[in-house]
This record gives C-alpha cells, sequence and structure tokens, in this order.
C-alpha cells in the first residue's frame, strides 16, 4: 500500500519534472560530465563544488560515484583520463566506467592514478553521501547516514530526517534519528515544558552529544552568569549530567580494566617464554627479545608469501613462528648455552652478544628500516558498545591468544612426556639424570620450547607495534620483571604478575602520566622484591634452593 | 722442467713490477702530500642501532651528492672522498667519531647527527676543534653556535605555521600536545603552548601528554584524548612523538575509531621514510607539518628523486625532508668553499652566510647570519601511498629564528655570527653576549 503510494506521489512528481526539465535534460548531462571532470583534475575547493552539484544532478550514478571517491576507490586512467571505479583482485584492478557503470577493463595499480581527497572533502563527502544514503535499504547504512549527518544540524538536514522518521521502521536508526530532534528540543527558543521533557528522555542516553548539551546547559559565561537563564531547565540539566556521569565513571572504569588486562596479556605473552628459560632452566637469556623479533619477522614474511590472504596469513604465522624461534633457541642452547651452565654472568654476557648478532643479521637482511605488517580486517577497528566504551578488537584477539597460550603450554608441562622430565629436571637435575633422563636433550628441547613461546609472542607483537630490529628490546626488561615479580619456576605467578602490572600501570596513567607510571612500577617491584625476594609465588622445596 | 724455469723466469719481472707498484702505492699513501689531493667530508650518521632507520638514508644521500660533485669535476680542482664513521646511536660515540674525523682524517666539513642530544654531545668537541658541522634535522631550536649550520627547520618554520594552519584553516579550538619526553618536544611545546596562550587559548583548552621512548601501549593516552575533543570544540593533536612510537599511536587511534575528520593530528617527525615501512591505513588525513614533500611537483624535484633512484638503484625508495636539507647544505658548503678559495673553517663559516640556493620545493634558500637558513614551510595530508598531499603552504620562504620570541627568556636573544656581534647568544637587552655556549 505505501509502495503504491509512494510510486503514485514520485510518478506524479517525475511526470512534472519530466514536463519541465526536457529541454534542459541534454543540459544537466552536460554539466555531469563537465562536474566529473572537475572531480578528476580540479583544485580543492572546486572538487568541494563539484561534489555538491554531483549530489543535486540526481543522477543515479552519483551515489555510486560519490561512495567510491570516499572509500578511495575512484581512479583516472593515466593511458585515457577515463573517470573509473576499481577494486583490487590479486594486485590488479578491475575497473568499471564512472560516469556509465560497464565494464572497463583490468589494470595494473601503476596504469590508474586514484584521486586524491583531503580531510574537508572527506568530512562534506560523509554528508552528502549521508543525505543520500538515508533511504537504503541496509538499516546499518542509514543508522550511519543518520550519525553523519546528526554532527552539523541544519533546516535542511532536520527536514530530511524529519521525513525519514516517518518511514522508518528500523528501530535503532529511529532511536538515533529521535536523538537529534531530542538535542533540538532542549534549544532554549522551544517552551519550557517541551524541554522539559526532552531533558528527562536524554537522560537515559549514554551518548556524548548528550553529555555535551547537558554541559552546556550548566556553563556559566565569563562574568559568573548562567548562560542557561531558566532555573528549572539548568537545574533538571544538572541533575541528567550528574547521572550520565555516573555511568561514564563505569564504563571509564571498565575501559581502564579492559585496557590494563590487555597491556598485562601483552606483558604475559613476552614474559611467559622466559618464565620458562629463566624461571625454570634459570638462564638469563638476554636474547629472548631478539626471539620475538624472530617470531614478528615470520609474520612479515607469511604476508609477503601470501599477500591476498591476510587473515590466514596471520593465522598460519603462529606455528610457522614457534618453529623457527624454537629451532634458533635450540641452536644457542646447544650451541652456546650449554657450555655456561651455572655460570649466570657469562651466560648473561654471551646471550647479550647473541642478541645484538640476532638484531645486525636482521637488519642486514630486512634492513633497517620498519617492515609493514598488515592487519587484518577482523583485528582492526573496535566493538562499540555505547559511545562511552568501545573495546579494541586487536587487543581483545592479544587478550584470547595470552589466555590460549598459557593454558597450552600449562598442559604440555602438565600432560606429556616432555613436560614431566622439564619438571623432572628442573627440580633436582641430578636425581633425574640418575633417573635415565637425559638432561642435555631435555634442557635443549626446554630452551626450545620457551623459545618458540617467545616466536608466538612475537607474532601477536606484530599486529599492535613495529616489526624492526629494535622491537625485542623494547620487551626484554619488562619480561624480566614480570617474571620475578610472579616469582621464579611458577607460570601462574607469571600470569597473575604480568596481570597485576598492566592493570596497576593503566590505572596509575590517568593520574601520573605514562613516564611516571613506568618509574613508579618499577619501584613498586623494587621494594617488593626487597620484601619477598622470591616473588608472589615463590617455588617450595629445597630443590628450588640452588 | 725446463719449461718451468723458463717460466718462472719469464713471470720474474712481472712479479717484481707488481710489487713495485704496492710498494709505490704504500709510499703514496704514507705521503701526506699525496693525500691533500682531495678534500675529505666527513659523514657521521648512526649505520647501527635505534637510529639506523633514519641516519642511513643520510648516508646515502650524502654519498651521492659527493658522487655527484666529483662527477662534475670535484671542488677546487681537488675530487671530495667521503669518511664515513657509525656513531651506532651512541651519544658520546658521537663526541668522539667527531674527534677522531676532525684530528686523523682532517675533514673540511661535517655532515651528520639527527637527534639533538646527538648534536649537543657533539657541540664541545666541533667548538674546540673548530670544525664545521652541517645538521639536517628538524629541531626545538634556542641554540646557534659558531660552527654548526643548521639546515632543518627551527620551530617557528615547522611548528608555529603548523599551529596557525590548525587554528585559522581548521578552526580549532582544543590542542593536544602530545610527545615523547626528550629535548626536542619538551622545548617545542613549551614555545607552542606559550604561543597559544598568547593567542588567547584558555589553559583548559591545551592538554600536555609525553610518553617515554618507543612508547607502544597508547590505549589510555588515545581513550584520553578522545574524550578530550568529544567536549563539542574542534580539537587537533600537534605531535612531537617520535620515531618508532608513531605507528602504534596512529593504530590505537584508529582501532578506537578517531579519525583524521573529527581530531586530525599533525606530526613534524614523521616523514615519507617513516611511513614507507607501515600500513598506512590509518594514518591517512592526518597531517605533518614539513619544509619538503618528496610529492612537489618541481621539476628539480624530479631530477633530484630520478638521481635517488638511479644512485640507490631502487625505484620505491622516498626522499624526504633532512634529504633536501643535506642536499641545500652541501650545495652551499661546496659554493661558501668556492667562494672563499678554500677550506679553512674560519673562512668557509665566513663565506656560508649570505649563500643562496634554490630549494627543491620551488624558492631559494639563504644561510643566515644565525646560521639556520630559510625555507618555505609546507602542510600536507598522509594519502594511503605514504605520499604528502599538499593543503597549504607560505607563500614565501620563512626565515629561521634561533631563539623564539614566544619564550620570554629566549626573546631577547639574538644570534647573528658577522661583525660586530659575532655572537651566538646575544643579549638585546643587556647589550651582552652571554658567552654560554650550548
Amino acid at each position: 500500500m505505501g509502495l503504491v503510494t509512494q510510486f503514485k506521489r514520485y510518478r506524479s512528481l517525475g511526470i512534472l519534472l519530466i514536463g519541465l526539465c526536457l529541454p534542459v535534460l541534454a543540459n544537466a548531462q552536460a554539466m555531469f560530465g563537465d562536474v566529473l571532470q572537475t572531480l578528476k583534475q580540479g583544485s580543492m575547493p572546486d572538487k568541494e563544488l563539484a561534489i555538491t552539484e554531483l549530489a543535486e544532478t540526481g543522477n543515479p550514478r552519483a551515489l555510486i560515484i560519490l561512495q567510491a571517491l570516499l572509500d578511495g576507490n575512484l581512479f583516472e586512467a593515466k593511458a585515457n583520463g577515463q573517470l573509473v571505479i576499481g577494486h583490487e583482485q590479486n594486485q590488479v584492478f578491475s575497473l568499471t566506467d564512472a560516469a556509465g557503470g560497464e565494464p572497463a577493463g583490468n589494470l595494473d595499480r601503476d596504469a590508474i592514478s586514484k584521486i586524491n581527497l583531503t580531510n574537508k572533502l572527506r568530512t562534506l563527502l560523509r554528508k552528502t553521501v549521508g543525505q543520500l544514503e538515508l533511504s537504503a535499504g541496509d538499516p546499518s547504512v542509514r543508522l550511519a547516514a543518520v550519525k553523519a549527518m546528526a554532527k552539523e544540524t541544519d533546516g535542511k538536514v532536520l527536514e530530511l530526517l524529519q521525513q525519514r522518521l516517518k518511514d522508518e521502521q528500523d528501530k535503532d536508526v529511529k532511536q538515533a534519528i529521535r536523538l537529534v530532534f531530542l538535542l533540538q528540543d532542549t534549544h532554549s527558543d522551544h517552551p519550557k515544558a517541551v524541554r522539559i521533557n526532552a531533558i528527562e528522555a536524554l537522560k537515559a542516553y549514554n551518548s556524548q552529544e548528550v553529555l555535551n548539551q547537558m554541559k552546556a546547559m550548566v556553563e556559566k559565561d565569563n562574568e559568573g552568569q548562567f548562560l542557561e537563564l531558566d532555573p528549572d531547565v539548568r537545574n533538571l540539566a544538572a541533575a541528567a549530567l550528574i547521572k550520565i556521569n555516573h555511568r561514564l565513571q563505569f564504563y571509564s572504569a571498565i575501559e581502564t580494566l579492559f585496557f590494563g588486562l590487555s597491556l598485562g596479556a601483552v606483558l604475559v605473552l613476552a614474559a611467559i617464554g622466559l618464565a620458562i628459560t629463566f624461571g625454570v632452566m634459570g638462564v638469563i637469556n638476554m636474547a629472548h627479545g631478539e626471539l620475538m623479533m624472530l617470531g614478528a619477522y615470520t609474520t612479515y614474511v607469511m604476508q609477503q608469501l601470501m599477500p591476498n590472504n591476510l587473515g590466514m596469513s596471520v593465522i598460519l604465522a603462529i606455528p610457522a613462528a614457534f618453529v623457527i624461534s624454537a629451532l634458533v633457541g635450540i641452536a644457542i642452547e646447544r650451541g652456546i648455552i650449554r657450555f655456561l651452565y651455572g655460570r649466570p654472568l657469562e651466560t648473561l654476557l654471551a646471550t647479550f652478544g647473541v642478541s645484538l648478532f640476532l638484531q645486525q643479521t636482521v637488519r642486514s637482511i630486512f634492513s633497517p628500516l620498519n617492515r609493514s605488517v598488515a592487519t587484518p580486517d577482523w583485528m582492526s577497528g573496535s566493538l562499540q558498545i555505547n559511545d562511552f566504551l568501545s573495546l579494541t578488537w586487536n587487543r581483545f584477539y592479544i587478550l584470547l591468544f595470552c589466555l590460549m597460550v598459557f593454558v597450552a603450554l600449562l598442559q604440555i608441562l602438565k600432560h606429556t612426556r616432555l613436560g614431566l622430565e622439564v619438571r623432572a629436571v628442573a627440580q633436582n637435575r641430578t636425581m633425574a639424570k640418575a633417573m635415565g633422563i637425559p638432561t642435555a636433550r631435555v634442557d635443549a628441547m626446554t630452551f626450545g620450547l620457551g623459545s618458540g613461546i617467545a616466536g608466538v609472542a612475537g607474532v601477536a607483537l606484530s599486529q599492535i607495534t613495529n616489526v624492526g630490529p629494535n622491537l625485542g628490546q623494547a620487551y626484554i626488561v619488562d619480561s624480566f620483571m614480570v617474571v620475578v615479580f610472579g616469582g621464579v619456576g611458577n607460570l601462574l605467578g607469571t600470569l597473575v604478575a604480568g596481570f597485576t602490572l598492566g592493570i596497576a600501570n593503566k590505572f596509575l596513567e590517568p593520574f601520573s602520566g605514562a613516564v611516571l607510571a613506568k618509574i613508579f612500577i618499577l619501584v613498586f617491584i623494587i621494594l617488593f622484591i626487597q620484601k619477598r625476594p622470591r616473588g608472589l609465588f615463590p617455588q617450595k622445596g629445597r630443590a628450588a634452593e640452588i | 722442467m725446463k719449461v718451468t724455469l723458463h717460466k718462472s723466469l719469464l713471470c720474474l719481472p712481472a712479479l717484481n713490477l707488481q710489487f713495485g707498484a704496492i710498494l709505490l702505492s704504500l709510499l703514496a699513501l704514507a705521503n701526506p702530500a699525496a693525500a691533500e689531493d682531495t678534500i675529505k667530508v666527513g659523514v657521521l650518521h648512526s649505520l647501527s642501532g635505534t637510529m639506523a632507520i633514519s641516519e642511513t638514508t643520510l648516508k646515502d644521500t650524502m654519498l651521492m651528492l659527493i658522487d655527484e660533485q666529483n662527477k662534475k669535476g670535484g671542488l677546487l680542482g681537488k675530487q671530495l672522498e667521503a669518511v664515513v664513521v657509525d656513531p651506532a646511536s651512541n651519544w658520546p660515540l658521537f663526541a668522539e667519531k667527531t674527534r677522531e674525523l676532525l684530528t686523523k682524517d682532517k675533514v673540511a666539513a661535517i655532515f651528520g647527527c639527527w637527534t639533538s642530544v646527538s648534536r649537543k654531545s657533539v657541540l664541545p668537541v666541533i667548538e674546540e676543534l673548530n670544525g664545521i658541522l652541517f645538521y639536517p634535522v628538524q629541531y626545538e631550536g634556542e641554540e646557534s653556535s659558531k660552527n654548526v649550520f643548521y639546515t632543518g627547520a627551527a620551530p617557528n618554520q615547522q611548528a608555529i605555521p603548523a599551529v596557525d594552519y590548525l587554528m585559522n584553516d581548521l578552526k580549532i579550538k582544543r590542542w593536544v600536545l602530545a610527545g615523547t619526553d626528550y629535548v626536542y618536544p619538551r622545548t617545542t611545546n613549551k614555545i607552542l603552548e606559550a604561543y597559544l596562550k598568547a593567542k588567547g587559548v584558555p589553559a583548559k583548552d591545551i592538554m600536555i601528554n609525553y610518553t617515554p621512548f618507543g612508547h607502544s601501549d597508547w590505549q589510555s593516552i588515545v581513550a584520553d584524548i578522545k574524550k578530550f575533543g568529544s567536549a563539542g570544540k574542534k580539537t587537533a593533536v600537534v605531535s612531537t612523538i617520535n620515531g618508532d612510537a608513531n605507528i602504534p599511536f596512529y593504530k590505537e587511534l584508529g582501532n578506537q575509531g578517531v579519525s583524521a575528520e573529527n581530531i586530525p593530528v599533525i606530526a613534524f617527525s614523521v616523514g615519507e621514510e617513516e611511513l614507507s615501512g607501515i600500513d598506512t591505513k590509518p594514518l591517512v588525513g592526518h597531517l605533518a607539518a614539513w619544509n619538503y614533500f618528496m610529492s612537489v611537483d618541481t621539476t628539480k624535484n624530479a631530477d633530484f628523486i630520478k638521481k635517488w633512484h638511479d644512485y640507490i638503484k631502487n625505484p620505491k625508495r622516498v626522499t624526504n625532508d633532512p634529504m633536501e636539507a643535506h642536499y641545500i647544505g652541501f650545495n652551499m658548503w661546496v659554493k661558501a668553499v668556492e667562494k672563499a678559495g678554500t677550506t679553512d673553517p674560519d673562512a668557509v663559516q665566513k663565506a656560508l652566510i649570505g649563500v643562496e640556493f634554490p630549494n627543491l620545493t620551488g624558492g631559494t634558500a639563504k644561510m643566515l647570519p644565525n646560521h639556520h637558513i630559510s625555507k618555505p614551510v609546507l602542510i600536507g595530508e598522509i594519502q594511503d601511498d605514504g605520499q604528502f598531499l599538499t593543503v597549504w603552504q607560505t607563500n614565501k620562504v620563512v626565515d629561521g629564528d634561533a631563539w623564539s620570541d614566544y619564550l620570554p627568556e629566549s626573546k631577547v636573544i639574538l644570534a647573528d655570527w658577522t661583525p660586530p656581534i659575532n655572537c651566538g647568544n646575544y643579549n638585546t637587552k643587556t647589550k651582552k653576549c652571554s658567552g654560554q655556549k650550548y
């Protein structure tokens, strides 16, 4: 029914329009061409004008072209100057003509040049596209369109939204549009009752705009006079502000906790391999960070090998990094460390040498520049819960990954033969040897396991920090800190210590700044070690006293 | 038997000749007169350690420039010889290597340093031994040495115009000054804070934040910036974040949904080289202020890029601002040596002041009496190919100011290495040269 009436309305309108426009139709077509020409070559202010004009031509291709421009898919073919929309597939761009929509063949990236955008144009585009998309089929597109339009409300925007609200079925989109009008209703040119109702309704929204509006309503000007003249409205706004602020505080506490957990997860990942080599074997391995670096570079190499499947390459990099770092670790143990057991100072110096050697090797092979490791789409962006709380995906996955690695490692140590042997050797080397355990081989395997875990940590780090020769150095001190704090030789201690330090750091940071927060944590650990030299969870028994 | 003997007999004179040649060349090496056939140029850039990422390129640039000059016939009829040393990102080693270059190799000029702390470590040595150092990187100012020529930007050639652009063109009302915790960001932010306050920005609209070197966990700081920026006033971040810490910062901005349209970040240390190794997706639209962009379309720049690609044999390598600074600095030095007719440091230092050389981006750089040069200022938006799109530029070159006019203590200080003042820190109030050296 609605469709029919709509159709009728449009048809009558269309007939009217055609009647009016027939003589100008050819003209409009020419103008469409002109506008596209400007988009291609014009200066930035010209392009601005062109975008608005293009939206107003009403040409069915307009939205497609504008959207492509916004997404960075609009190109100019270098050979013939044709304006095309391109999508990459296997490093070749399949093109369609922008104006007509017919396929325009495939070209390399070098053969097309992208139509550049500035922030100003991007903002304008978002708004323009929003207006055109307000009646799109997909509710999430409509929601985005409403949000883009709500940023700058003028008469035209409000009118469009009003119309949309009448036909809108989707709950979220309706809510978003209502919010815009409720915010409008709080303005002082409305009757008092309307304003009070609006504030009452707004109280329940977790929205930054509402917060700002309430703040503005209780603000004073330079002479100490309230900007809002009506005391009732002002008091109501103040009450609403307190309520919203309460919720804001609650959400930001959750956010800080999440930040702390995710920092803790990174610390645990970096430290857990060390907890094995240092904690269980007692080897001070200064090259631990470089083993993580190798893991990160493995991710880079994997991405180079399969550039079209980023997500898969990151997942495949996990076992690859484990194997590579483990092999390098075993080589270090067999080649150097086994001659130095019981001489911690020499081990420290030798492994420090190894770390420099590994760094320079990577520098020679991959150049000293940082390498680009792309983040798969499912790891970028954030889970938006409301305006006050969003959890970033990459951190979320790393937290999850950290727990998985931890559980896996615990299972290996508890339920496999290697784990049993590792524990036996760690507790009493001589006795284990007497029982027929090949301690030398177990040492190598243990060191390999610790190193492999470091490599796996490197894969995770490649997603949040730079992949360069210095990656390892940034984490080595933190790793030792976590292991020592948690109690040498105790994996659970490492987990608890990592998360404790992460959360403490994040709760300190807002008050003290990042630099001081780090210093405080370090001082705290030094004091803690004075009191409990064996860490949070000291290993018990005589064997641990060596 | 006979044959062998014959052969060895034949060989003997040849062997002798070879020996003679080696002996001769050994003699030539030991002979100081022969060594003076070349003019030595010191290249003091870290080729290993943390700064290798930025400085290796500058070493290659210098080798290219020297090579090119030699092809043109050298300087004063002699060939130039590059003496490359590696201070390994180790600040005290910069001083040692400088001493080595000046006393052992007797170089005519040194091109080098990147970080301010490395420059500060070189200063006492270069002043003691009266050398010449060309410093190619944008820095915090508040310094002018008789022996140093600053070809990078002073704050008034980068930071101040950038803030002007944000204030006037983007109508920014709230400011986040975020930096790495060391001398360059601290001084620059001090100048910027004073400047913003002078322009009427209230203290509550300025947020200052410092982070350690190589900071990688930006979650809380980005969340703070987001909160600070969502208070209804247009907000921008002025970033003096250095080196490796940038990428995780931009990544976190992207992940937390802060786009360049909501809260633009303008950086002073992010250039083409830094962008070339990374996934640029989260950076698109953010800004940088420099005096040179690779994307600037002039014939001089196209020439320079082509030469660089030919020299480095890799068409994917980028050029950047400090490279242009070395290009200008080196050519100014060549001109000054030709003008002075000698490489004697005092004569060259005197001859350098007033030397002009065309920029790659159009306009002419001039060595000023305060040992800084005049440069155009460009502001660009980062594109997804790692290049910049110039969105604003000064319509003429800006003279570098050694001592900022916005700090009360340095407002009265003037650097002028021409008579009668001849001083790097002349107090215009007390009419005295403070004698404080660096």
